[in-house]
């Protein structure tokens, strides 16, 4: 990576990390609030059952008191008994409807959300596969893994909150007209502390939600240490760490420990100020409720059913209080979803794009140009013609732009229009389905990737209809047959993660047979037998003589005895084609190749003196 | 059982939170049973005056003050046991979280090879909170629930014993049902936690292994294997929502059918004379106060039947032994001779066949030695032994004499510096990644090893120089220069023992250049073992072991394996004579032009 590289992405981390906190602060906004409602659509069903639930439930909640102020004014205190068998059947059978509500309301409110986060998860993922390679040059692969688990369990706690939400607010209604229905007076006597509670609210709001950010983000500090120290485990322990990491990460668990202690002494801050102010208002009812029943005007009944109504009533302002700041962290975690569905890839199928027909492999490059970040030019005018067939070695020092070529062949990157073309078989590969593309191009990259499953899944990918031996052969050919059957179960042998079981040369050879099983009309390898020993290198370049027959192959190598025999040597310098031609021109050129060539056996020459 | 036991004594290692925590719910539930008498008795004398008797105002404040005084004791110690119960709670994952830590970063390669990252980090994450969720639950909720329960039926049954046993006939239907459903509850989280687990295995590997998966055009395979766990995971938060609503719908309806009889039996016995209006609506007080925590008896059952599994998890990593174990009369190695002695040495990884097999190493203070060999032969291996990052089944390894058995850890890798294959660099500063291994270290040396290591003029381009910070492992530094880091890391330490493990094996002919020669003077008294698979490397190698199939198959200088055209001649053969000329000596038939006529 280039200088300008290093810094723009510190720059960018950086950026985000502002956004995140500003973001943060919102509890609802209108325009995330709009697009989750895009994803109830296939659940619409589910959703107004859901509401007709928390509707009647709320309102069965509300009935409670009511009945029994009714079974107590007109049944128990004038004696009538016979009557109030009815009103307990009554009683009984809001009750049922309650629970009937209640369930329904969960039951179907989960199953919409379940599958809504389904969904969501699923777009997320299929999205990802669509985003090209820049894109995640970019972003680490942590940040995209809390985006999509993260945050859509975010999302999954404040479905539930959403229901209590709904419900609560149905019940406050449903309870304030209850009151008033019992005695105007004494139910705004009984609301008369709302105001007070009002503006404890604004101000504890603003508290609260400074260290629930700080909360947060010390979590995150605690997990994101905690990550790296188990993906570096390794060079911990050879550096022998583990004590000063353990009080580096001591510091930020105690940090996390203040800073959830710290939220729960402000959130808790509620708990007495609901509860003194739930005293004032029954104390007053009481007090009120007494003259007034002098002049006739209240029954028992009726104080015992505001008493209740009253102690129900601060709960729900409670709760919605609390549930705010769940909403906030969806809301932000909402806009950090869609921000992620609404990336764009550059590099998309244009919708007149057609799937390429079986190709001979002929590569083309005209004057192509490109660059990762503007200004800064990677490739700078690159022209290449490879005949179907052909073998071409692509050499050159670090940072000349080896790897950024091929990667633009395999269409990892798109060069923009206007920026030179690169055709295969004579169609831009900018006009033809990526897919079809990838299918007919296998790559052997530097890096070996190994999925988690077997040898047999990782050889075969999605080649499901390759029988047994077909894969034998292929293994065979590359010299990874021989390790395979020495590991437990051969090719069913499970494969530990990113086959951490197996040394960085035999995951190259597994990728290799990877790549023969894909049967491509081109092959690209990018320094791939960087990692193989010399002897199995060897092996490796009689199957490759025989693979590549028939194949356009591109091949980056550093060791010069692996490009020797190709057909084309390209020597690339700074962006730019240095030299072309066979071993022998090159060397007699006595051009960079020639220098080259030179240093790479120095050091075996010296020995032989 | 013997896992919730564990987590709760964790708990009771604070024991002035757990005390002020009891003091507060039991200060505040007796506030708060205070409460309904108090309601009791406003309705009584509200009834008293509907019933002929005087309206005395000062009794009705009285009650007023009561009711206010009661709740503002209930207010203050509810805070006080909600503080109180978090703390708690959050200290028990404090020190989880700190021993969790030391653990996984004390266990040894075999343990590390065998795990995700992905699932230790669950574990770190959802696991502990798990366990704090308990923690606060069991601890804090469970017991208000069962005081209120005994209290509350105590005070209903002098009340009414009657009215008071229908009230208590609800405590052993409730605790039927929870064991019923915490079964079913239980299974349904474990399965939910190990789709989520495999869900989140598929993300990872998919972000990780993007270039594959665009390279071979598999996003629509990819999307398959996602999708099958994706709905896994739905079914399953759909199946424990089923069973938690079952749990609470049964319970409610359990609870109104009490609050129905207590209407009509208390109906019957006011008209009777026999029970005060006050003392009716007393009970229904008191059957409110009963709901409160009865609604919180799911959260109860949810969070034990997630605290098992995951304590279960937890613990397994925490109590697991590590098979590299310090010996208890350990002695430190000062700064050592670096004299390397592996006699009949042998290892196999857990169950496999042996992957090194009766190697003898003598590596004489200051020596070069080389490891050259086929994929699997055992090079790697025999290094990490070294450090003692795996432990030898027989043999033994000395280091200047000492048994490195018997020697601590720290003062054992302290004398051996690595530059490892897989090259990792922290999220930090360039130059606190090159003093990871040395924390006290001066910018002078930390320049001075990067000069070495050939990343001076390198980080001198950057912005920040040598305070650039790496982003997420080192991913805004090419693979080379990652590697030189390492290589710089090493160097820093300065250790008289030195092993480089493939360390130049994917930069490009310049830079190796530069690398080798650096790595010489760096090897310079320093005793150095060298895998490679180039024998540009090696080459000046005081012995060169030959490695085949976990043993040694040839040993001796290079001129000597030279002279004796075995297989060490045959690598180096390989090696300098054009490739053509070898293709044509080997004339192995090539079966791929086969299998590519099949498919």
């Amino acid at each position: 990576m280039t200088t300008a590289q290093v810094t723009a992405k510190a720059k960018r981390d950086k950026e985000e990390l502002v956004d995140g906190v500003e973001r943060y602060g919102k509890a609802f906004d209108s325009r995330i609030f709009g697009r989750f409602v895009h994803y109830v659509g296939p659940y619409k069903m589910l959703v107004v059952i859901g509401i007709l639930g928390v509707v009647v439930f709320s309102l069965s909640q509300v009935a409670l008191p009511w009945i029994i102020k009714v079974a107590i004014d007109d049944y128990i205190v004038p004696g009538n008994l016979p009557g109030l068998w009815w009103i307990v059947m009554l009683f009984i059978a809001n009750a049922i409807v309650n629970r009937v509500a209640g369930v329904a309301m969960d039951l179907s409110m989960t199953k919409a959300g379940q599958g809504i986060l389904y969904d969501l998860r699923a777009e997320m993922f299929s999205h990802l596969q669509k985003l090209s390679m820049s894109f995640f040059n970019k972003t680490e692969v942590g940040r995209l893994m809390s985006r999509v688990l993260g945050d859509v369990g975010q999302l999954q706690e404040s479905l539930q909150v959403a229901v209590n939400f709904s419900g609560e607010l149905v019940s406050l209604i449903g309870i304030s007209i209850a009151m008033m229905f019992i005695s105007v007076k004494l139910g705004l006597l009984a609301m008369s502390v709302l105001p007070v509670l009002a503006i404890v609210l604004v101000f504890w709001q603003r508290r609260a939600k400074k260290s629930f950010i700080r909360a947060r983000q010390s979590i995150s500090d605690v997990n994101g240490a905690l990550n790296e120290n188990i993906s570096g485990v390794r060079v911990v322990q050879s550096m022998n760490r583990q004590d000063r990491n353990a009080v580096l990460f001591d510091e930020k668990n105690k940090n996390n420990f203040n800073a959830v202690v710290d939220v729960t002494k402000i959130s808790a801050v509620l708990i007495p100020v609901v509860d003194i102010l739930r005293a004032v208002s029954i104390g007053l009812v009481i007090v009120f409720g007494a003259r007034m029943v002098i002049g006739d005007s209240l029954q028992v009944g009726a104080l015992f059913a505001l008493i209740l109504y009253i102690q129900r009533f601060f709960d729900p302002l409670r709760n919605i209080t609390m549930q705010y700041t769940q909403l906030q962290r969806s809301m932000a975690s909402g806009s950090r979803i869609f921000d992620l569905l609404d990336t764009k890839s550059d590099v998309v199928d244009s919708p007149m794009a057609f799937d390429l027909p079986k190709l001979d492999g002929e590569i083309e490059l005209r004057n192509v140009k490109f660059g990762y970040d503007p200004g800064v030019e990677i490739i700078k005018d690159v022209n290449l013609h490879i005949k179907p067939g052909e073998t071409v070695a692509i050499v050159g020092p670090t940072g000349a732009g080896k790897t950024t070529l091929i990667s633009l062949i395999g269409r990892f990157y798109d060069v923009q229009r206007g920026s030179g073309a690169i055709m295969v078989d004579g169609h831009d590969i900018r006009d033809v389905t990526r897919k079809s593309l990838a299918r007919q191009m296998s790559m052997v990259l530097q890096e070996p990737f190994l999925f988690s499953g077997t040898v047999k899944e990782n050889i075969i990918l999605d080649h499901e209809e390759v029988t047994h031996e077909q894969i034998v052969v292929a293994a065979t050919a590359v010299g990874a047959h021989d390790f395979i059957m020495k590991l437990e179960d051969g090719y069913d042998t499970e494969l530990e993660e990113r086959g951490s079981n197996l040394s960085v040369g035999q995951r190259q050879l597994i990728s290799f047979t990877r790549a023969i099983i894909a049967d491509p009309r081109i092959l690209v390898l990018d320094e791939a037998t960087a990692n193989i020993d010399t002897n199995t290198e060897a092996q490796l370049q009689r199957a490759l003589k025989t693979l590549l027959e028939g194949r356009t192959a591109i091949v980056i190598a550093h060791r010069l005895s692996t490009i020797r025999s190709a057909d084309k040597i390209v020597v690339l310098q700074d962006g730019r084609v240095a030299e072309m031609g066979t071993h022998d021109e090159l060397v007699d050129s006595d051009g960079l190749y020639a220098h080259l060539n030179k240093m790479n056996y120095a050091a075996l020459e010296s020995t032989r003196v | 059982m013997k896992v919730l036991g564990r987590i709760i004594l964790l708990a009771t290692k604070h024991r002035w939170r757990l005390v002020g925590l009891y003091a507060a719910m039991i200060g505040g539930t007796s506030a708060s049973l205070l409460l309904p008498k108090l309601f009791g008795s406003a309705i009584d004398e509200i009834d008293g005056i509907l019933n002929g008797g005087t309206y005395v105002e000062t009794a009705i404040i009285g009650i007023a003050l009561g009711i206010l005084i009661a709740s503002l004791v209930q207010g203050l110690l509810g805070y006080a046991q909600t503080y109180f119960t978090e703390s708690l709670g959050e200290s028990t994952i404090y020190d989880i979280r700190n021993t969790y830590y030391q653990k996984v970063q004390n266990l040894s390669f075999a343990f590390h090879d065998k795990q995700h990252t992905g699932n230790l980090m669950s574990r770190a994450i959802n696991d502990v909170q798990s366990m704090r969720g308990f923690v606060n639950q069991g601890l804090s909720t469970t017991p208000h629930v069962i005081v209120l329960f005994v209290v509350v039926t105590i005070l209903l049954v002098r009340l009414d014993w009657k009215l008071g046993l229908i009230a208590a006939g609800f405590l052993p239907i409730a605790s039927a049902l929870s064991v019923y459903v915490r079964f079913h509850l239980r299974k349904a989280w474990i399965r939910f936690m190990e789709h989520m687990g495999n869900l989140s295995t598929v993300l990872q590997e998919n972000l990780s292994g993007v270039k594959v998966v665009r390279a071979f055009g598999i996003e629509g395979y990819e999307e398959g294997k996602y999708e099958r766990w994706n709905s896994k995971v739905k079914d399953d938060v759909v199946l424990a929502t089923k069973w938690e609503l079952a749990y609470n719908g049964l319970l409610r309806l359990t609870f109104f059918g009490v609050m129905a009889g207590t209407l009509l039996y208390g109906g019957h016995q006011v008209v009777g004379s026999n029970l005060t209006p006050g003392e009716l609506g007393q009970f229904f007080f008191y059957l409110q106060i009963l709901m409160m925590p009865m609604w919180n008896v799911g959260g109860i059952i949810t969070s034990t039947a997630r605290a098992v599994p995951a304590g279960q998890r937890l613990f397994e990593i925490i109590d697991m032994p590590s098979p590299v174990q310090e010996a208890p009369n350990a002695v430190d190695l000062t700064r050592s001779q670096g004299h390397v002695r592996f006699e009949g040495v042998c290892f196999e990884y857990s169950s496999r066949r042996p992957v090194v097999n009766n190697v003898d190493i003598d590596a004489a203070p200051g020596k070069l030695i080389a490891l050259v060999g086929p994929p699997g032969s055992g090079k790697s291996t025999i290094v990490n032994l070294i450090p003692r990052f795996y432990d030898i089944a027989s043999g033994c390894i000395t280091i200047d004499g000492h048994d490195i058995r018997d020697l601590t850890l720290k003062s054992l890798r302290r004398n051996i510096g690595i530059v490892q294959q897989d090259v990792f660099a922290f999220t930090a500063t360039i130059a606190e990644n090159i003093a990871y291994g040395k924390e006290n270290a001066t910018r002078e040396e930390i320049v001075a090893a990067a000069k070495v290591a050939q990343l001076h003029d390198f980080i001198e381009t950057l912005e920040d120089g040598y305070d650039t910070e790496l982003s997420e492992r080192g991913s805004n530094l090419s693979g080379g220069q990652r590697q030189r880091l390492s290589i710089a890391r090493a160097v820093l330490v300065d250790p008289p023992i030195l092993i480089l493990d493939d360390s130049t094996a994917s930069v490009d002919a310049h830079t190796e250049e530069q690398i080798r020669l650096a790595m010489e003077h760096v090897m310079v008294g320093r005793t150095t073992i060298v895998i490679a698979n180039r024998l540009s490397t090696v080459h000046k190698a005081d012995e060169i072991l030959v490695m085949d199939d976990g043993s040694v198959a040839e040993r001796g200088t290079h001129s000597e394996l030279i002279e004796r055209g075995g297989l060490y001649r045959e690598i180096y053969d390989l090696q300098l004579r054009p490739q053509e000329q070898v293709l044509r000596e080997f004339d192995v038939p090539m079966p791929v032009a086969a299998l590519m006529e099949a498919s």
